[in-house]
């Protein structure tokens, strides 16, 4: 089902019977069964004012198509999200909704925040057919309750999105990347803190274990005004002297489209799993996963780990502070280890009252987020 | 304003539940008598008063839990309360109410710059936070101005902001985690020193659920290190629009200053008299800060004074030094106090769209005449955040009443050109009768869905953020009718 406008998609959600796969772009690999849905159909930008940093985008707008448009004004998703596609061996066109419903952000979140932080506001159609609106179009606004987060990564298990207001930034003058060599996962992340702890106000900051070539390699990115980032690099690269060999390296954008996409375990086989923890946790937890490929993203905050297939990631790493996903398995994996990080009984019982909430016949994603009610 | 009318069995309950409290409680953090519980009858939003039927001050979060679960057991309602600052009435009690405050709960828990987060009990004040890392070079980045005395607890209710936003956000956008007491005594934990949610981000939805889901006992707050220098810009302009337009064209520069303050004649005529900062006698002056290193702001603040002649300033100064850095904040940040020792004035904090400010601050001035009082205008203008002070005389009968339609009417012109009620205060009492303005039924049903699933008999704060004949048949049942206040 492909509808044309929010109106068409309330009717066919609210005479629906059946399970229904959200789908906006389908990149993102989800395991859901049931009749798509798709939001192919409300497609364009509604509303852009560069001057005031907003966009309000329908939902189903491919995210080529936002990013195009941005780009034409200088401007751009701060938030970084990653593209899926070679990773998880899917096609499609992703969609700005498909990126807010599943907040997917990249190596700046450490810096400027999660795609959800950027979204201002949401309309979606509930599991009722009852189209709903929260939030608006203004950066500042505590009118009522917060439901632009809850619907931000709740991957369309309590409404299909519509559309999304979003506040976009400047795409700095430059950027340029302080890269250092040979560090242990420790010293990696003991860099990346006093680098992050810094005044610099750095904007990305990952540490590959086996970069190119094979050896380690940690990268701490800068973005700004030509004079600025070469101010910054170079106080960063005096800051962390006592980390072994490093310079700077301008025109580091590939490497952080590498990174942002996890290109170290493209075409590569096992799972795939995707692990937010406290920096300072991340060498002991990724130490544990018996992993063959690691890539430490967010000064060590976010650790993505290739593991051979089957794996139960999370019974290897025990009670953690954080939460692990199952981003790329066989079916029959991801059945029995589930995709998203069980959550404690009290915390799980409101996600699942809020789900019978918004979503009462148990149509969308159903399974995804926890097991069937 | 309407509250609910108090519930005859909880009043008639008050022994009962105060023995019960003290065997739960130290003696002396349970107030029952009705002088000292008069502490607790408002908070910030003075207009309105009541005092609560008890009020606790637990200094644990098992000690909140074993309130909120006598609470619970007990059919009463109850208020939380941070430091009592709030502008909007989230802490105004309701005579059948507990207000359980949490400003015993101040300490430090852990400080951990490796990871940058700071973990605090939620009555630590924000500034107290920052105070707390200062010296290591840290802070804390949302500073909402009653940052002297407001609460953590009350910042994430209200999802508090400040001046410095622009750049830093509000607290939803550096509140990492919280430890948090739902209504029936079950504490949960939500995020921590990670990053993002993994399942569905109900930390999101408590920040700024004005304490109607539970109550936040412990914070993990995300601090930064200081920049190494700021500075700002002082520019005046003929007319608003000039003002407006030179806002809009800094943001498109690519130029991202920590704050744009704005201010229009009325509020420049009361700071100059109150604090003689020296400002430009104009229609509109712009406070610009910029951050960094010497030549980094030097760099920033030239490409900020080239946009700005663009848009024929009658003023253009830069800050040389400190001293004259703190002679351009002076003014705007004695506004509140200007205004005060002027008249008494209401503070609004509705929120537009930047392009919609001439606009709006034209359409303000026309109703400021139709209603025969004085609006002076200070705000965060790069973000859109409007404080329009409306000036009255509480003393004049009816200029209270005046005002507040007037106040009505401005939030409703914020939402007519695509703007929101509030900003950063919050609904509370305040705002709530206007939320249909912003609001479909339908949109507010699926907010008070969420607070039926963390507080199913509707206990916790009921009576605020969702109009009273909205939310009535979910605040009890049996409720009796609800009275004037």
């Amino acid at each position: 089902m492909t509808p044309g406008s929010e109106a068409e998609l309330a009717e066919l959600v609210a005479a629906a019977r059946g399970p229904l796969c959200i789908r906006g772009g389908g990149t993102r690999g989800l395991p859901v069964e049931g009749e798509v849905l798709s939001t192919a159909g409300l497609s364009g930008v509604t509303l852009y004012e560069p001057g005031a940093l907003t966009l309000v985008v329908a939902a189903g707008t491919p995210l080529a198509e936002v990013e195009a448009a941005l780009a034409a004004e200088g401007q751009r998703l701060p938030f970084e999200p990653m593209d899926h596609r070679s990773l998880l061996g899917t096609v499609g066109d992703p969609t700005i909704g498909g990126v807010i419903a599943a907040n997917i952000s990249g190596p700046r979140r450490i810096q400027v925040g999660a795609a959800r932080d950027f979204a201002l506001g949401v309309r979606f159609v509930d599991g009722t057919g009852t189209a709903i609106r929260n939030g608006g179009r203004v950066m500042k606004n505590v009118t009522g309750y917060d439901l632009v987060k809850l619907l931000s990564g709740s991957w369309g298990t309590l409404g299909v999105l519509t559309e999304v207001a979003l506040k976009v930034l400047p795409v700095p003058e430059t950027e340029g990347s302080v890269v250092l060599h040979g560090l242990t996962p420790e010293r990696a992340v003991a860099a990346m803190a006093r680098a992050l702890g810094s005044p610099f106000e750095v904007s990305g900051a990952a540490h590959l274990p086996a970069g190119p070539g094979g050896t380690p390699r940690t990268l701490i990115r800068i973005e700004g005004f030509g004079d600025q980032v070469t101010y910054r690099t170079g106080r960063i690269h005096a800051l962390l002297a006592g980390f072994g060999e490093a310079h700077v390296e301008m025109e580091t954008r590939a490497d952080w489209a590498d990174i942002r996409d996890v290109r170290l375990f493209h075409d590569i086989a096992g799972d795939v799993w995707r692990v937010s923890c406290k920096p300072s946790d991340a060498p002991g937890l990724a130490g544990r996963m018996d992993a063959r490929g690691l890539v430490f993203d967010w000064g060590g905050g976010l650790i993505w780990a290739l593991v051979p297939s089957g794996t139960d990631v999370r019974a290897k790493l025990g009670t953690f502070g954080g939460h692990a996903t199952l981003v790329r398995a066989a079916p029959e994996t991801r059945a029995r280890l589930g995709t998203f990080q069980p959550e404690p009984a009290p915390v799980a019982a409101l996600t699942a009252g809020i789900r019978a909430r918004f979503d009462p016949k148990g149509l969308f994603n159903a399974g995804l987020m926890a097991p069937a009610a | 304003m309407q509250m609910p009318k108090p519930d005859p069995a909880v009043l008639a309950a008050k022994d009962r539940v105060r023995e019960r409290l003290e065997e739960v409680l130290p003696k002396d953090a349970v107030i029952s008598d009705p002088v000292e519980a008069r502490v607790y009858e408002c908070d910030a939003l003075t207009a309105y008063k009541c005092p609560p039927m008890l009020a606790v001050l637990p200094s644990s979060t098992e000690e909140v839990a074993a309130v909120l679960k006598i609470c619970h057991e007990e059919g009463v309602p109850v208020v939380p309360r941070g430091s009592g600052t709030s502008l909007a009435g989230g802490a105004l009690p309701t005579a059948d109410s507990v207000i359980l405050g949490v400003a015993r709960m101040n300490r430090v828990l852990e400080t951990d710059y490796d990871n940058r987060f700071i973990r605090v009990q939620s009555g630590r004040t924000n500034l107290s936070v920052t105070g707390a890392v200062e010296a290591d070079g840290f802070f804390y980045a949302p500073d909402p101005s009653s940052q002297l005395a407001c609460a953590i607890a009350g910042n994430v209710a209200m999802n508090s902001g400040g001046a410095h936003c622009l750049k830093y956000g509000v607290t939803t956008n550096n509140l990492l985690g919280v430890t948090m007491v739902l209504m029936d005594g079950t504490v949960i934990e939500l995020g921590g020193a990670h990053l993002d949610a993994g399942g569905l981000d109900l930390l999101g939805v408590v920040c700024g659920s004005e304490g109607q889901l539970g109550v936040v006992t412990e914070a993990t707050l995300r601090i930064l290190h200081k920049p190494e220098g700021a500075r700002p810009v002082l520019m005046g302009f003929d007319t608003n629009e000039a003002a407006g337009a030179c806002v809009a064209d800094i943001i498109r520069a690519g130029v991202l200053p920590v704050a744009i303050e704005f201010m229009d004649r009325p509020c420049i005529e009361a700071c100059e008299a109150f604090a003689g900062a020296g400002y430009p006698m104009c229609e509109a002056l712009l406070i610009v800060e910029v951050e960094g290193s010497e030549a980094e702001i030097a760099a920033q603040l030239e490409k900020i004074l080239q946009i700005a002649r663009r848009h024929d300033p009658v003023e253009l100064r830069e800050a040389k030094d400190a001293d004259e850095a703190g002679r351009i904040w002076l003014g705007r940040k004695s506004a509140f106090g200007a205004m005060g020792q002027i008249n008494d004035y209401m503070c609004l904090d509705g929120t537009i769209p930047v392009s919609a400010l001439p606009e709006v601050l034209r359409r303000i001035g026309e109703m400021s005449d139709q209603f025969g009082l004085k609006v002076a205008n200070v705000f965060h203008a790069g973000d859109g955040n409007m404080h329009p002070l409306i000036l009255f005389d509480a003393n004049m009968p009816g200029q209270l009443e005046l005002c507040e339609e007037f106040g009505a009417e401005i939030l409703k012109l914020c939402v007519e050109v695509g703007g929101c009620l509030t900003g950063e205060h919050g609904v509370g009492v305040e705002k709530r009768d206007l939320m249909g303005v912003q609001y479909a039924p339908k949109d507010l049903e699926a907010q008070m869905a969420v607070k039926d699933v963390f507080d199913p008999a509707w206990l916790l704060n009921p009576a605020k953020v969702f109009p009273l004949d909205v939310s009535g048949a979910r605040r009890t049942a049996s409720a009796p009718a609800d009275a004037a206040a």
